[in-house]
């Protein structure tokens, strides 16, 4: 099985988990992503998450089934969260289940690898200073003008 | 000639002051077209000249064929996670 979704609520690990373990799959794999409190020097306290919506879940979706072709992982499951979070939140959920630890460790980090690089998803980081920059993982930051 | 409507976000949409733009497109453009057309308008003229551009939701090279039904998107650098 498996699922992924753009999701605009908090991201529950242990139903992620629930969702994909059995009693056949001997290995449950999960990575969560958080709110950290810098980032490059500068003290956060939130981001806004935004997304092309249609695409990134397109994109979602065909990352997991890659990841199921690659691995042939058993079960996969995806949230990333979209909207206002703060320090600690989770903004994305990857739970991966399989008879065995290596398909189920291979397919989160592809999972979350794979959305760093081409998931249509912004993060605009408010800083304790009460500036705001979009973050680019490529370049410099540019200034928002919101 | 016709138009197509490029959805622009995040830090693109900032540099723009809007979320969308109408690009002039003439038969046969490509996505390098559509870049260099998007650049001449004025409002557009400090997006990066190699952004990456989304077609029907799938990433799309310069060389692909654009048509005046198409969704066209700007696609910022990603930053999930």
């Amino acid at each position: 099985m498996s699922r992924s979704a753009l999701v605009d609520r908090p991201i529950d690990p242990a139903s992620l988990v629930a969702e994909v373990s059995a009693r056949d799959r001997g290995a449950v794999s999960l990575f969560l992503g958080t709110v950290r409190d810098t980032n490059e020097g500068r003290e956060v306290e939130g981001i806004d998450y935004t997304a092309y919506a249609s695409m990134a879940e397109a994109e979602l979706a065909r990352i997991v089934a890659e990841a199921r072709e690659k691995f042939g992982v058993t079960a996969l499951v995806v949230e990333h969260r979209i909207g206002t979070l703060t320090l600690g939140d989770i903004s994305v959920g990857i739970a991966a289940a399989h008879a065995h630890r290596a398909a189920a460790l291979d397919s989160v980090r592809y999972v979350i690898e794979e959305i760093k690089k081409r998931v249509p998803i912004w993060k605009l980081e408010h800083y304790t200073d009460k500036t705001r920059s979009w973050v680019d993982p490529t370049a410099q930051h540019v200034e928002a003008s919101t | 000639m016709s138009v197509v409507t490029v959805q622009l976000f995040a830090s693109y949409a900032d540099l723009v002051g809007k979320p969308t733009i109408e690009v002039p497109l003439t038969p046969g453009d490509k996505v390098s077209d559509l870049l260099r057309n998007l650049r001449a308008l004025p409002a557009a003229s400090t997006l990066p000249a190699t952004a990456r551009v989304a077609v029907n939701q799938t990433f799309a090279g310069n060389s692909t064929l654009l048509h005046s039904n198409d969704e066209v998107a700007l696609i910022p650098p990603v930053a999930g996670g």
